[in-house]
């Protein structure tokens, strides 16, 4: 198969992935039970109420047509409106999701780099005493629950010593500096719930590539030790270090939605939290939607990314 | 005395023997923990839903170890009750996700085939979704209560137990002494029960430790966020959300069931670590 070939077989997959997360936020947001006429009405449900609205919002056509229904509605943006105050979803969302996207970047483009820095530093004396400190504080990092370490930092350095907020509310008139102090606690939160798994991943990512022939033989050469790691042994681990940092954004998903909630943070993970336990399901799914599509999306471009970057795929005829 | 049993018996002996220090420390405290959820009502010094005084995140003192809680509710005794639902639910689930996560990897690494394929791709299907998204929708759905969460939280765990079940078993399905047992004429199930699972069981007691931390980090996100247990009951996740306001007032309150917490998934991530090490056993999800 050629490059494209495998591309566009990715693409394909991809789409289909998206078709299928579709259909089960659908599924399971409109057939279980919790009827929205219902949930509009509350305690004044009569059943001709019901029944008008029940008409009024087409759920009495057949299953596919309102999910092409819902479907296409979606692709164009019209998301509807909150069933508790009746406002327009798609405002709120814009809102709160570049609030998120500026939460969720700033985290990624800090701990990225920094766990992957540390993954290959512990990968370079395997059981040196380096090593040994990265890999326990990151087992120890890995089973603490997202809101721990957040909770640790609220007290210490917006309690304690009042150096920063506890609670990260936005508000339109901020100026670059006050989003700075914002998002310092929220962001450090942040990194360390998806730094520790992306170290271990990135660790043994690189330790099987050394192990590989291809770097015996360097090392039988006589390669220096840098050159060895950098030019040797990093270009072939590109590629599944790309999938750790893939598979770790699944955690910044969940991570974003307890950490917004616990900053009391105006972003989309909240939105979401505030809707389930309200019930307000077009909101629920318009956030579904956006956070799987989002994780899809990102594992596609990972998937391409690392089939780019890999020798035996691009130098095929 | 059996052969079977001196065996059994010797090879414990033999584990607990190659303990490190870290890892006996770990293993002590998981049965400690286990200890206190089983015993709660004799340990707790109160019943966890008494309202004890009228002051809330009084600081410890000698009748409340650990002060009161935002009601003014033993904070010690809840945690102890709290630790015994954080358990009771981490352990349902993740004998329901292996059990099922188990069988299907087995059997779609046994028949291979078609039945391989469909149930892989199903399974991958699942996996782009991120398990957070999944419960949050059926938890919208269908409310949370004990048994959706038991039933979400585990099926969200048994599309990763799948995964490394069918990796270790069609590992071992290639094996020559598989094909001996194909040709001595054994079933299908024969060779899972007597082939598969033997050789395999490392790996899967690894796993079971890993998902059984997940299961206890999962339940205690969702019960944070006010959609995991609901009171009356309550685990270590809702303790940490009743009493966020301590925090504010300077006490550590929230922080006690959150360290709970942590140091229960990190003693049985230590002692995971000790059994892939000391049986150089790997598990196929790591890269």
């Amino acid at each position: 198969m050629s490059l494209l070939e495998i591309l566009a077989k990715r693409l394909i997959i991809g789409v289909a992935t998206l078709l299928f997360v579709s259909v089960l936020v659908f599924a399971g947001t409109e057939i279980l039970p919790g009827d929205v006429a219902h949930a509009i009405l509350g305690q004044g449900a009569t059943p001709e109420l019901v029944a008008q609205i029940r008409d009024r919002l087409g759920l009495n056509d057949p299953l596919h047509v309102r999910y092409f229904v819902w479907l296409t509605n979606f692709v164009q943006g019209e998301l509807g409106t909150s069933l508790a105050n009746g406002a327009d979803i798609i405002v709120e969302i814009e809102r709160r999701g570049r609030n998120t996207a500026i939460l969720a970047v700033t985290t990624a483009v800090i701990a990225v780099p920094l766990a992957v820095t540390l993954g290959l530093v512990a990968a370079t004396r395997p059981g040196g005493i380096i090593d040994r400190i990265i890999t326990s504080i990151s087992l120890a990092l890995i089973s603490f629950p997202d809101f721990l370490v957040a909770v640790v930092l609220v007290t210490v350095f917006a309690i304690k010593l009042q150096w920063l907020p506890a609670i990260a509310s936005i508000r339109p008139s901020y100026e670059f500096a006050d989003w700075v102090r914002v998002l310092i606690l929220p962001v450090t939160a942040l990194s360390f719930t998806i730094l520790a798994h992306m170290v271990r991943m990135t660790r043994s990512a690189v330790l099987s590539v050394l192990s590989s022939p291809a770097i015996e033989m360097a090392i039988l050469k006589g390669v220096p030790r840098r050159r060895l790691l950098l030019r040797h042994a990093l270009p072939n681990a590109f590629g599944p270090i790309i999938n750790v940092v893939a598979l770790n954004l699944a955690y910044l998903i969940s991570g974003v939605v307890v950490i917004e909630t616990l900053f009391n943070f105006p972003g989309l993970g909240r939105f979401m939290v505030e809707a389930v336990t309200n019930r307000d399901v077009p909101i629920v799914q318009a956030c579904a939607m956006i956070f799987c599509s989002i994780y899809v999306l990102l594992n596609m471009a990972a998937d391409i990314l690392s089939i780019i970057a890999n020798p035996r795929v691009r130098y095929k005829k | 005395m059996t052969p079977e049993a001196t065996g059994w018996r010797a090879s414990l002996r033999d584990a607990i023997s190659d303990l490190t220090p870290g890892a006996a420390i770990c293993v002590l405290f998981l049965i400690f923990v286990a200890v206190v959820g089983l015993f709660a009502s004799w340990i707790a010094p109160y019943d966890e839903g008494t309202i004890l005084t009228n002051e809330s995140f009084l600081p410890a003192s000698s009748e409340m170890w650990l002060g009161s809680d935002y009601l003014g509710r033993d904070v010690l005794s809840r945690l102890i009750f709290g630790v015994r639902v954080t358990l009771f639910l981490a352990v349902i689930i993740t004998m329901l996700s292996f059990t099922a996560g188990v069988g299907f990897g087995f059997a779609a690494a046994a028949f291979g085939g078609n039945v391989d394929m469909i149930v892989s791709r199903f399974n991958d299907a699942m996996l782009s979704f991120p398990a957070l998204m999944l419960a949050l929708i059926v938890i919208n759905a269908l409310g949370s209560s004990f048994a959706v969460l038991i039933i979400t939280i585990a099926f969200i765990d048994m599309t990763r137990v799948f995964r490394v079940a069918r990796a270790l078993a069609v590992n071992i399905m290639v094996l020559d002494y598989v094909e001996a047992a194909v040709v001595r004429g054994e079933g299908k199930s024969w060779i899972i029960w007597h082939e598969v699972l033997p050789n395999t069981l490392t790996p899967l007691a690894a796993e079971f430790g890993i998902r059984f931390t997940y299961a206890i980090l999962f339940v205690s996100a969702l019960s944070f966020l006010g959609l995991g247990v609901q009171p009356p009951q309550s685990d270590l996740g809702v303790m940490v959300r009743e009493n966020m306001q301590s925090i504010l007032y300077g006490e550590y309150t929230a922080i006690y069931p959150a360290l709970g917490i942590a140091a229960i998934a990190i003693s049985m991530n230590v002692f995971v670590d000790w059994m892939l090490q000391r049986s150089s056993a790997k598990l196929p999800d790591e890269i």
